[in-house]
């Protein structure tokens, strides 16, 4: 084990921080231009709304990745910073008019200082029993969201309708396009910056962490202390997406903002996809959200479920066949070709 | 606020905690034998409901005595689960074993969701109904029914485990497999005896649990989060320990609930699990 760790170490200080690997970031490009020409094509409503989505679920299931894949804390409760940082931006657009831009920042600040103070009390916990408190960490957050009536309460909050597209009130009402191009860039950012952190010094130490947290404290890595890095970087990925997503939907409550089934559909997508791995999120929410967004026009509302249905068969599925996810099914020649 | 609503709440705290105590029981003991927290219990849990509902709306059944049908049906179902999943991910990262259990769990609740839509329903007109006046102090006839019957199920299963041949052998498998086989213990059959029980316990409070209760797709995971819980509390694998245990959350419940406030339930029971597990977490019975 702890030959491992030394391993992962030493690998850290030998590679370079910035390997230039021209192919990969051709390939790279290609699809970032693909994915900023993709609306000139006059697509359905339905195709946007579908690719804000994946870029949605990417995020998040990237925010998650972090903290479980990385640092290997499984939290189910993620859900808990999604909807702080919705209901702050809301809240003070509301209130005060503040523009959501500023709000998701305050957001983002909100949801650090409350991942602290949940990642203090739960550093000592690992395994299960972190499973489990972060479990009911994300009930505890729906509930005292449904009775806090300075927020609406059960009801939650609407943002006030402004009649005209604003990037300041960030509300477009004659198309989705500015909120594709708005979620796409959270995307390419979000993205970049999970791959500059899997390949950072404090990427290989919470790998280091995750694969034997004695064997890392005996080199000298401070294991509360990264644990708890990886806990904010998550919350702040995680968060502005709760931001956005309320002025996407422009109406929040508590059942939708702390949906326990929120928390579980970016824990299905990242075993999917491959968990640990930059790329794993990716590849999961491009197969599970447009299952899951037709499985609901072709079944209907309440089809809700069969999207889930399928997810639950699929990941006790790849649990038994895959474990690391089907990101291994690319044979690893290819892999070598692009490795990051 | 008398006396009398005090030992009220005192009484609905002991009669639910019975319940999760059964609950927690088969939760622990799954988790003392292979080291596996099984994610899906609150969903076996609500499906133990949905089939003794069933049996009463079209074979007539009353919950009481569709119990042994109700309790075989989910040790099968624990029998399956042991050789369809759990089997292979036994020696799996604990990352896929929580994924794996979790998978399950969604499954299993939209399924329910598929087949019986998100309805409320209840059992109507059960043969136990109503309640009992005790000096001023009102207690449900089908609670106090259900809380017997987990208790004796309890005794059941507590001699069960220290007394007979079969019980030992589960014991000696949850202390160390490898030597267990050793000594000609077949592993593989003992894991998938824990898993009967463990669903087992779980039949036997849904189904008693069905004569009171609304049951939909979702009603299990309000008794999942008490059970695991209980379990932390009592000590993963200690099966006294969560009898104790489960009295114990629902009495923190309902008083709780009585002198705060019911709406925040959840929050006490979690407040009492995050002391817990920090500054014991071999919880209080654990070894």
């Amino acid at each position: 084990m702890i030959d491992h760790t030394n391993l992962l170490l030493t690998e850290a200080k030998q590679e370079s921080l910035w390997p230039i690997n021209f192919k990969f970031i051709y390939i790279i490009v290609i699809a970032i231009v693909i994915l900023i020409l993709f609306p000139f094509s006059k697509p359905q409503d339905f195709h946007i709304h579908l690719m804000i989505m994946v870029f949605l679920y990417a995020v998040m299931s990237q925010s998650w990745n972090v903290i479980a894949g990385f640092s290997g804390q499984i939290s189910l409760g993620h859900v808990v910073f999604f909807g702080i940082g919705g209901y702050t931006s809301s809240f003070l657009f509301i209130e005060y008019g503040l523009t959501p831009w500023i709000g998701i920042l305050i957001g983002m600040f909100f949801s650090i200082i409350v991942a602290i103070l949940i990642g203090i009390p739960m550093l000592r916990l690992s395994g299960h029993y972190f499973a489990i408190a972060t479990l009911l960490i994300g009930f505890s957050f729906q509930i005292i969201f449904q009775r806090w009536d300075l927020i609406g309460a059960a009801s939650g909050l609407w943002i006030p309708l402004i009649w005209e597209n604003s990037w300041f009130n960030l509300q477009f009402h004659d198309s989705k396009i500015p909120y594709y191009y708005i979620f796409l860039t959270i995307f390419i950012l979000t993205y970049l910056f999970a791959w500059l952190l899997y390949k950072s010094k404090i990427g290989f130490k919470l790998r280091a962490i995750r694969d034997d947290p004695q064997a890392s404290a005996s080199l000298g890595i401070s294991v509360s202390q990264y644990k708890i890095i990886a806990f904010i970087i998550s919350a702040a990925i995680i968060s502005p997406m709760g931001s956005l997503f309320a002025q996407y939907i422009l109406v929040i409550d508590p059942e939708r903002m702390f949906s326990f089934e929120i928390s579980i559909i970016i824990l299905l997508i990242v075993v999917m996809g491959g968990i640990g791995n930059v790329w794993g999120p990716l590849l999961g929410t491009i197969i599970l959200i447009p299952l899951s967004e037709y499985s609901r026009i072709y079944f209907g509302g309440t089809g809700g479920s069969i999207d889930l249905l399928i997810y639950g068969l699929l990941i006790m599925i790849i649990c038994i066949f895959r474990p690391e996810g089907l990101i291994s099914l690319i044979p690893n020649k290819l892999i070598r070709k692009i490795k990051v | 606020m008398t006396i009398e609503i005090i030992i009220q709440a005192v009484i609905s705290g002991i009669l639910m905690g019975c319940i999760y105590a059964l609950i927690a029981a088969g939760l622990s003991l799954i988790f003392g034998l292979m080291g596996i927290v099984n994610f899906a219990h609150g969903e076996h849990l609500m499906l133990s409901m949905f089939f003794s509902f069933w049996l009463w709306t079209l074979l007539g059944l009353d919950p009481i005595f569709s119990l042994p049908i109700v309790l075989t049906i989910l040790a099968i179902s624990g029998i399956f689960t042991h050789y369809f999943l759990i089997r292979f991910i036994l020696k799996a990262k604990m990352l896929v074993q929580i994924c794996a259990t979790f998978g399950l769990s969604v499954f299993l609740r939209s399924l329910a969701q598929f087949l019986w839509t998100p309805d409320f329903r209840n059992v109507k007109n059960p043969l136990i109904e109503g309640r009992i006046e005790v000096a001023g102090i009102f207690i449900g006839q089908p609670q106090l029914f259900a809380s017997f019957v987990c208790l004796l199920s309890f005794l059941f299963l507590y001699l069960f485990i220290t007394k007979t041949e079969t019980g030992l052998a589960l014991q000696a498998t949850a202390q160390d497999y490898q030597a267990a086989e050793t000594l000609g213990i077949n592993s593989n059959k003992i894991f998938a005896l824990g898993w009967a029980i463990g669903l087992g316990c779980v039949g036997i409070a849904g189904s008693m649990m069905s004569n009171y209760f609304f049951i939909f797709p979702d009603v299990g995971i309000n008794f999942a989060l008490y059970a695991f819980v209980a379990v932390a509390l009592g000590g993963f694998g200690s099966i006294l320990g969560s009898l104790i245990a489960g009295l114990i959350v629902g009495l923190i419940e309902s008083l709780g609930g009585l002198l705060i406030d019911p709406s925040y339930k959840l929050l006490y029971v979690f407040f009492i699990y995050l002391i817990i597990v920090i500054y014991r977490p071999q919880g209080l019975f654990g070894k």
